[in-house]
This record gives C-alpha cells, sequence and structure tokens, in this order.
C-alpha cells in the first residue's frame, strides 16, 4: 500500500517531529510513504479568516501534488476536514477527488490499514483532547481512544470537558486573543486535574495553542501529538 | 435594531472586559452548563430527533422559498379572522404603527411578552418618547428592565445575574415602576417569584394595551402561537382590549401540521423540557372572548435582504431557541451583552450582521467572534450551518477592506504567493530554523498571542529537510 503524506504547514515548519513520527509508524505498518516535495498549505487558514479567493491556487496546488494517489494522509484533522468540506466547493470535481482520498491519521489507520494495535509503546499517563475539527467535522469518534487504548504501558485517563474547544481557532486565537485565551486556560485546568504526564492530541496547531499556555503557567503535562506515541516503541522510545 | 446598541465597541473589546468580571463567568458558566446537560438528556429520549431536525430544517427552507406566498395567505388569514395587517419595512415604520395604534386607544401604558423582534427595533424607547410605558412581563425582562439593563441571552436574558443581584434590584426599583417589593425580601426562588408575581398582577388586571412577539404564525388559518414558562403570556394575550402582536416575517408557517415538529424540538432545545408550560394561540377576535382588536405588524427590518443570500438565508431559519448559545465556549466566557445585539451567541454573531450589515465596528467584528468550533452547529434544532455562515460573513467584511484588513488582505496575499512557491517557503523555514537561537521569545507584533501564551519553539530544520535527508525518494521535484 502506497500513500502520499500531507504533513501540512504547521507540522512541517513548526512540528518536524509529528511528520517523521507519522513516517515511521506508517513505514512500520508495512505503508510505502511518498512526500511530494512541492506540497505548501491546504489553504485553510485564509479560507477561514474570509479570503476565498485566496484559497483557490492553494487548492489547485494540493489537488495537483496529490493526484495520482490512492490515499492522502495527514496528520492533522482541522487541515483533513478543510480538504473533505471545502475543496469540493472551492476547486471542482479533481478537488472533490482529493476530498475523497483524504485521511486523517487515526482514520487512515483504523479505516484503511485496519489496525487499532499499531504495536507502540508508550509508558506514561495520558490524557486525549480530540480537537474540534476532528471531533465534529470529520466524525473521528472512537478511533484516537482505540489506537490509544491499544498502546502497551500507556494510562489512558478522562479529560473533563474533552469535547470543549481549547480556543485555539486559527486566527480566532489572535482576533479575539482574550477569549482564546481563557477558553485555553480552562482547557489547561481540566487537563491539570487528570494529573497526567502527557496531553495527548491530534492537531498540532491546537496543541501549539494548548502547549502555549502550559509553559507559561509552568503546568505539568508536556502537549505531544498522538502520531508521536503511535510511534514510540520498546526499540525506538519517544523522547 | 435598537438605539440601545448603537456604538457598541467591537466584540473583542467588549468580551475583554466579559473576561475579567469573575462574577459574570460563574453565573454564565453554571447557567450554561445546567442548561447543555438537561437539553442532552432531553433530546436523547427521542429516537427520532434527527429526523425532527431534518424536517424542521426542510419546513423552513421551504416556507422561506415562498415567503411572499405564505405572508400573502396569513393576511387574508387574519383579515378574514378579524384582525388587521400592518407591514412594517424597518424600525422606524413598526415603531411608529405601533405608537399609533396605541395613542388611538387613548392608552397610556402596554404590557409586553414574549418579543425580541421588539427589542429589535428599540420599541420601548420609541414608545416612550411618545409618553407611553411599555411594562415587561416575562420575569426575566422584568429583572433586566428594572435593572436598566440589557437583555444577555435569548432565552434566559438575565442569565448574567444572579440571585442576590435580582434581590438587590427588585427590593430598590420595584417601587418606582408599581407595587413594590414586599418587606425582607430573601434570595429563594420562591420568595423572588412571588414579589415579581404581585408586581405583574397589578399591571395585567389594569393594562388596555398588550404587545406581543409569536414564535410562529400558522399561514392557513391566521393564528398566531407563543409558547412559554410563565403564563404572563396567556395573561397578556387575553386581558387587555388591543392586542398588537410585532413579528417578524420570517416566523409564518404554512399549516398547523407544521407546527407539529416545532412544539417538540422548540421547548426540547431551549428549556430542556419535553413539553413547553403554556402554548397560546390566538387567532383574530372574537365577541365573547379575548381582546377586542387585533394588531398584526409584520417586520422586515432586513429580513428580505438577508433572504436574498444563498449562504446567509439559512439564518432565517432560527426558532429562538437559544441552545447555540448554551453549548458555545465564546458566548460562555463572553456573555450575552459583547454581541451588541438582542440576538447574542452563535445566531447573534450570524444574524446581527445581515440584518443590520456590517458598516459598523460591531458588525463587521462579530463574524470573527468564534473559533468555529462547530457545538453550534451540532445542537441546532433546524441544522443551521453557523460555521460555514460566519467563514461567508467573513468573506463580505474582508472584501469591504474596514479597519485592519486591508494589512490583512495583503499579508494573506503575501503569504498565498509564498505558500505557491515552495522554493521560497522552504528557503524561509530553513533560514528561521538556523536562526532559531537568535530570535526574541517576544517579538514585535506577536502581543495578540504572546500576552498569555509562550510561543513554540522554532525546531532545528523543517520536515521537508528531515524528508530530503532520510528519505529523498520523492515521486515528485521540490520545484515550483
Amino acid at each position: 500500500m502506497r500513500a502520499a503524506l500531507f504533513v501540512t504547514c504547521v507540522n512541517d515548519a513548526l512540528y518536524p517531529s509529528t511528520g517523521i513520527a507519522t513516517v515511521r509508524l506508517l513505514e512500520r505498518l508495512g505503508v510505502e510513504v511518498d512526500f511530494p516535495a512541492a506540497q505548501t498549505c491546504c489553504g485553510q487558514p485564509q479560507f477561514n479568516t474570509g479570503y476565498r479567493r485566496g484559497t483557490e491556487p492553494l487548492v489547485r496546488r494540493m489537488t495537483r501534488v496529490f493526484d495520482g494517489y490512492d490515499y492522502v494522509v495527514t496528520p492533522s484533522g482541522s487541515c483533513a476536514a478543510m480538504v473533505r468540506h471545502h475543496y469540493p466547493r472551492i476547486g471542482g470535481e479533481d478537488a472533490a477527488g482529493l476530498a475523497s482520498r483524504t485521511y486523517e491519521l487515526t482514520e487512515f489507520l483504523v479505516d484503511v490499514v485496519g489496525v487499532t494495535d499499531v504495536g507502540a509503546y508508550f509508558p506514561h499517563t495520558v490524557t486525549y483532547h480530540p480537537s474540534c475539527h476532528g471531533l465534529r467535522m470529520l466524525g473521528l469518534g472512537e478511533r484516537p481512544r482505540k489506537l490509544l487504548e491499544s498502546v502497551r504501558g500507556l494510562e489512558l485517563r478522562e479529560l473533563p470537558g474533552a469535547d470543549e474547544c481549547c480556543g485555539f481557532g486559527g486566527t480566532f486565537a489572535l482576533k479575539n486573543s482574550d477569549v482564546s485565551a481563557a477558553m485555553g486556560q480552562d482547557k489547561v485546568h481540566h487537563a491539570v486535574t487528570t494529573g497526567a504526564e502527557v496531553l495527548c492530541g491530534a492537531d498540532n496547531s491546537c496543541l501549539m495553542h494548548i502547549d502555549g499556555i502550559l509553559r507559561r503557567e509552568g503546568a505539568a503535562p508536556r502537549a505531544v501529538h498522538l502520531a508521536e506515541i503511535l510511534a514510540s516503541t520498546e526499540e525506538e522510545p519517544w523522547s | 435594531m435598537s438605539g440601545t446598541y448603537l456604538g457598541m465597541p467591537a466584540f473583542p473589546v467588549a468580551a475583554k472586559e466579559a473576561v475579567g468580571n469573575e462574577t459574570l463567568r460563574g453565573n454564565l458558566r453554571h447557567a450554561t452548563h445546567t442548561i447543555r446537560d438537561k437539553r442532552a438528556r432531553a433530546v436523547a429520549e427521542l429516537a427520532d430527533w434527527d429526523l425532527l431536525r431534518e424536517a424542521g430544517k426542510q419546513i423552513k427552507d421551504r416556507t422561506l422559498r415562498h415567503l411572499d406566498r405564505y405572508l400573502l395567505q396569513l393576511e387574508e388569514s387574519v383579515t378574514a379572522a378579524g384582525g388587521v395587517v400592518h407591514w412594517a419595512a424597518d424600525a422606524e415604520e413598526a415603531n411608529r404603527i405601533v405608537a399609533d395604534l396605541v395613542k388611538a386607544t387613548g392608552e397610556r401604558e402596554v404590557v409586553k411578552v414574549k418579543s425580541m423582534a421588539t427589542q429589535e427595533i428599540g420599541l420601548n424607547e420609541a414608545l416612550a418618547a411618545e409618553g407611553i410605558a411599555a411594562y415587561e412581563t416575562d420575569l426575566a425582562e422584568l429583572i433586566v428592565q428594572l435593572g436598566e439593563d440589557r437583555p444577555s441571552h435569548i432565552l434566559v436574558p438575565a442569565i448574567h445575574r444572579n440571585r442576590g443581584e435580582i434581590r438587590e434590584i427588585f427590593r430598590d426599583r420595584m417601587g418606582e415602576w408599581g407595587r413594590a417589593a414586599p418587606d425582607g425580601l430573601s434570595d429563594t426562588p420562591a420568595e423572588l417569584a412571588e414579589a415579581a408575581r404581585l408586581h405583574l398582577r397589578e399591571k395585567f388586571l389594569r393594562a388596555k394595551v398588550g404587545v406581543s412577539g409569536a414564535n410562529f404564525m400558522v399561514a392557513e388559518t391566521g393564528t398566531l402561537v407563543v409558547v412559554e414558562s410563565e403564563g404572563n403570556g396567556r395573561m397578556c394575550l387575553t386581558l387587555p382590549e388591543t392586542l398588537i402582536s410585532v413579528v417578524g416575517i420570517e416566523k409564518v408557517v404554512p399549516s398547523w401540521r407544521d407546527l407539529e415538529v416545532f412544539l417538540q424540538t422548540l421547548p426540547r432545545s431551549s428549556t430542556a423540557e419535553r413539553m413547553n408550560p403554556y402554548t397560546s394561540m390566538w387567532t383574530g377576535t372574537h365577541d365573547s372572548d379575548g381582546p377586542r382588536n387585533f394588531h398584526l405588524v409584520l417586520l422586515d427590518n432586513g429580513r428580505t435582504d438577508t433572504l436574498a443570500d444563498e449562504v446567509g438565508r439559512q439564518a432565517l431559519r432560527c426558532i429562538r431557541c437559544s441552545a447555540c448559545l448554551n453549548v458555545c465556549p465564546v458566548y460562555e466566557r463572553a456573555g450575552g451583552h459583547a454581541y451588541g445585539s438582542v440576538y447574542p451567541g452563535p445566531i447573534g454573531a450570524i444574524l446581527s450582521p445581515q440584518l443590520r450589515g456590517t458598516r459598523s465596528e460591531i458588525d463587521a467584528s462579530l463574524p470573527y467572534a468564534s473559533s468555529l468550533c462547530g457545538a453550534c452547529y451540532e445542537v441546532c434544532p433546524v441544522a443551521i450551518d453557523i460555521p460555514e455562515v460566519l467563514v461567508h460573513l467573513r468573506e463580505r467584511v474582508a472584501d469591504q477592506g474596514g479597519k485592519g484588513h486591508r494589512l490583512e488582505k495583503a499579508m494573506m496575499k503575501a503569504a498565498g504567493w509564498v505558500l505557491d512557491h515552495p522554493g521560497v517557503l522552504a528557503a524561509g523555514e530553513r533560514a528561521a530554523s538556523r536562526t532559531r537561537a537568535l530570535h526574541p521569545s517576544k517579538p514585535p507584533g506577536a502581543g495578540a498571542w504572546t500576552d498569555a501564551r509562550e510561543l513554540p519553539e522554532l525546531p532545528p530544520e523543517p520536515f521537508r529537510d528531515w524528508w530530503k535527508k532520510n528519505r529523498g525518494n520523492d515521486r515528485k521535484d521540490s520545484g515550483t
């Protein structure tokens, strides 16, 4: 099975470890991974801020770059949701084709590869924040939880108010920074009450916001992308 | 809309104040979470909820597609039943019609129930200017009116107040408006309710003119419907000699059969009740019962403009249940007043800029008052895709290029160009990573982020460089 990795602009520039983990994980499961280097950004920041026309060239680029792959995998529920829901309306038939072949990482693992136990080892206490776009726009449901529950050594702890938004919301974090920060602080306080060592999510943009507040407050859990947990094994542990 | 809201600051400014108010945040958090949990349980009882939601959406959409026809049918039915229909294009016209109708009765006071439409047009202020006193009779509206305050929630207008604050308002202000609060009034719900009962009863029995809104209007019979919880609606609708109902044109439904859907979805979505305690319906006039004169003022005030927008028109499906407010994380922190409108929360963020236009600072900021988390869409009983409309309205605001948006547009354009040239992007990422030790932890201009959050640390190399070094077998060239 061959799949193209859509690493996303945030992961490329700020969180390469998520992309690396995704590659290692997929290769371990027997998936041949390609990284078309002409990819950039899905256009969600522009689209969600009201610059629809500015997204059109990016939608065309994405459609061209990922042409010919049966599967496009991305470790971001938010970017996957952008492609899945908005591309057909912005980029017509070809973009709709890409939308139907694009999978968020946990969807790809559970629905396409057909695994929930990916052979990971992660001896830590973990709490999971399901980001809104993965939760509501993609309907990821129990997939991330099933994957986490199958990780050896991992103890999963319930996050109170898990389905509430962390307050990132793209440019919302800047345009309404006070409300955004208040939402993030509540999310962080909930995470702290779990006593978990790690707050895990499947979107680095939300994690960037949550981690930014955790570090500002000197609070305990570390924010870690789900891909890094699933990539971690006894032989090559997460560090 | 109401003059009360003119000159409101943009949402982020108003929200900043609310976020810093601990009492307000506590009141809102407690109230919204209580209603939200109860709603989820009430909805879960119905196995056909998804079908009801779809039916509600379809009924509203069909009605809106043929709105002209159903309104004319409604006018015919109301007239045949002995009522008089008035058409008001905007707030000013509606206020003038109502004021003239009240003056024609020779009265100087009216009792009011359940009408966001009259708040939208600022009717109370317009009547006051004509020397007519308008008394609100919904308990929460009474609290808001006595406190010289503004409503902050669609269903619970005084949601921002707690019991202690309400006791103070009753004790200090009731006497100025009518019967004073009893001595030694405590803050128990029963005592507060009884004080309001006595205060309002006096007004119900005295008033000769009632002013109402309506949740629905049935075209086939000319019947208007109000659902409520306190019984004040029935008092206002049946005791006065003259009844004036001010209703937005989008509230019409074709037939009684259509009501069946909404009478199930509205109470569960709003108060988490299987059925609301009072459902009052009135059709024209009758010789031996109820008001002798009935006037229906059909209000446009921006609604046909909203209807003309293919994406935005779905906001007119709204049945004002307020479920979206109760699940909205932004509303929970910012409070209802920050939205600068009688319609707060997610629905207000898409309705107000459509009804009023996006030229004022507050209206241009409302489409951005959301993290697009989608919780509002999930609970909406008529499936209004609020995030979709928000993004659509952002496009309108960005296009008109007001404050801040010209610079933003230039930046988006520049970013778009870089993102369409991967070579440039890669070089930029590489340069940023290599110089990361030199970057300040709080770079100039990053204040909106760094006030409450640390910036992410830049990695030693971007992903694309790792790939090139460690895999480098990509099928496609890394060119442009």
